[in-house]
């Protein structure tokens, strides 16, 4: 059969069909890589050079790099910070995906009422500003206030309570909860939406066969939406490396107590912007970036070529 | 069916309980800045009565802060961008998944580049171009970077919308001899209009809510958008109870307002095919 649309490309001469090719195409294309693809290579293009105190730039190499990765004043922060980041991201891969998991088997149990309110307001904080939520929490958990301290002697537990915030044990894994309570509502949704997806055949199967919502959860369900799985842990990893709002708002971009909350997004704010401590070095800055881009690639690798590759043959 | 009742009445009580854990500090924060501030310190549980209803903080964030400002400055940023987000994704997906022509599968990899790699990695370069330019400490540069920001995750939803629609409505157009450019204009374009929830959930919330670019660039208080504003007011007033959980409530009110009212769409929209 004779496509209509390939009838019309065809009888179109080149010339109006590159015209209109630019005018559908052109302003993304254009917007896109002016504003998104040519910053990315041009700061890894200045990580290769440095300025004097004239403001004249000067072409290094490597020399940045090896300054960051390798002279201590430089590289205690930076494997500091890159330490951390990975301690908040472990948290929200132990915490928020489990629960994210966990919510969305019981809202796609069948015939469960009240659906849709559950979802609407566990997504809600999603939806609100990080900075938002920062000082929110910050509010609710400070000594001064008493809320949290209250709350938890209201259920008998008023001896666990401390300033979590300001305690450099305790204040990475505080904003990292605090992260997680904000956006458990994304795996939710994103797992939801696939199990959703899944064939009632294969449930109604198991059902014949004996077995009970939660094994029908864990044994047939479960390995279905692993792919989903796999995608909200990159989604994770990436906005885990280039997080910075929270910390910021909540603990401004000294990210203390003594850096125990430093992420690689303060610490790359700070070396490109300066602060307190250092004047802003916007070379070295592009070299920070550039470090996280290879980072962030480095995952998205990993997954696009082990992880999903992996999965797709149980997808259906 | 004893056991089976049990069950079920456990699955709400941890629903309700989670759901409790999600609204109940935002309740909290927006009951308080209702109150006077002995009643936000001395009873910060309870809600306000006629005792207790103070808008002391509000007033004071009006007259301390450019709040309209900063809120006029966000509506307009965040507006424009989604209107030409929408415009320009809409046509580049209409053009990427309707004509294939030689590289149009590269261009849609080299599109798609920016769902996965965060633009704010390019802000030292971003920053240079902007002020060469005189864009920097305006809107029309945040503006840019947001659409830059925004497109690759809507040409992706957006895609996957061109593509559900059925190929008799385009073909029966062209048997017409309706014009390319006015078979998306009048044909594709109203039809994409479902697919807006969702491209608003992924690339406008992120463009309202976001600190970061305001952060690097706009220096002035007048370019300020309203979570920089708040953010930079709060540092400020930080002792200052009744304005800090006024202007956080602020912030607050107008995106639940939108959210409860759009829910139903913007949630039909993620659990729709557009994310797999």
């Amino acid at each position: 059969m004779a496509e209509p649309l390939s009838q019309v490309v065809a009888s179109m001469p080149r010339g109006r069909f590159v015209a209109l090719m630019t005018l559908f195409l052109g302003p993304a294309v254009v917007v896109y890589t002016l504003f998104s693809i040519w910053p990315l290579i041009a700061t890894m293009g200045l990580s290769t050079y440095t300025t004097d105190n004239a403001g004249a730039y000067r072409f290094v190499g490597l020399a940045n790099f090896v300054t960051l990765l390798a002279d201590s004043v430089w590289s205690k922060p930076f494997w500091n910070a890159a330490w951390n980041n990975l301690i908040f991201f472990c948290v929200h891969m132990l915490v928020q995906n489990p629960i994210g998991i966990v919510l969305a088997g019981l809202l796609s149990l069948p015939g469960l009422k009240l659906k849709s309110f559950y979802r609407t307001v566990i997504f809600l904080p999603t939806m609100l500003s990080v900075v938002i939520v920062g000082f929110s929490w910050n509010l609710i958990l400070s000594p001064l206030w008493g809320v949290a301290e209250g709350a938890l002697k209201a259920v008998g537990l008023g001896s666990w309570f401390a300033p979590w915030l300001g305690l450099p044990s305790t204040a990475l894994v505080t904003l990292a909860l605090m992260s997680v309570w904000q956006f458990v509502g994304i795996p939710m949704m994103l797992i939801y939406a696939s199990l959703l997806n899944i064939p009632d055949e294969l449930v109604d199967a198991a059902r014949v066969d004996g077995l009970g919502h939660f094994r029908i959860f864990l044994h047939i369900k479960l390995p279905l939406v692993l792919p989903t799985i796999g995608l909200v842990s990159i989604l994770t990893f990436v906005g885990n490396f280039n997080a910075f709002d929270l910390i910021y708002s909540v603990k401004g971009a000294l990210a203390g107590p003594n850096f125990a909350s430093d992420i690689l997004g303060t610490f790359f704010y700070r070396t490109f912007f300066g602060n307190q401590l250092q004047l802003g070095n916007p070379t070295m800055g592009a070299a920070v970036a550039t470090v996280m881009f290879f980072i962030i690639l480095v995952g998205v690798c990993l997954y696009l070529f082990i992880v999903q590759r992996r999965l797709r043959r149980y997808a259906f | 069916m004893l056991k089976q009742r049990a069950q079920i009445a456990g699955v709400h009580v941890i629903l309700l309980a989670y759901s409790l854990l999600a609204v109940g500090p935002i309740l909290l924060v927006v009951m308080n800045s209702f109150k006077s501030r002995n009643a936000i310190f001395g009873s910060p549980l309870s809600p306000p009565t006629g005792d207790t209803f103070s808008l002391i903080g509000y007033m004071k964030v009006f007259h301390a802060s450019l709040i309209g400002t900063y809120f006029a400055n966000s509506l307009i940023v965040t507006l424009v961008s989604m209107g030409l987000v929408l415009l320009f994704g809409a046509m580049a997906a209409w053009a990427l998944t309707e004509y294939k022509f030689r590289g149009s599968a590269a261009l849609a990899i080299f599109l798609s580049i920016g769902i996965m790699v965060p633009i704010r990695l390019g802000s030292v370069a971003i920053l240079k171009m902007l002020k060469t330019v005189g864009l920097n400490d305006t809107l029309t540069g945040l503006i840019l970077v947001y659409i830059a920001q925004g497109l690759p995750m809507s040409i992706f939803i957006l895609s996957e919308f061109v593509q559900q629609i059925p190929r008799d409505l385009r073909d029966a157009a062209r048997c017409d001899g309706v014009p390319e450019t006015r078979i998306f204009f009048e044909v594709i374009a109203p039809l994409l209009r479902p697919a807006i929830a969702t491209v608003a959930v992924f690339t406008i919330v992120p463009i309202w809510n976001d600190l970061w670019f305001p952060l690097i660039l706009t220096s002035s208080d007048s370019t300020h958008t309203i979570t920089l504003g708040v953010q930079q007011f709060l540092g400020q007033y930080i002792t200052d109870w009744n304005s800090v959980l006024a202007a956080l409530s602020m912030a607050i009110l107008p995106v639940v307002a939108i959210y409860i009212i759009f829910s139903r769409q913007l949630i039909a929209g993620l659990t729709s095919g557009a994310v797999k």
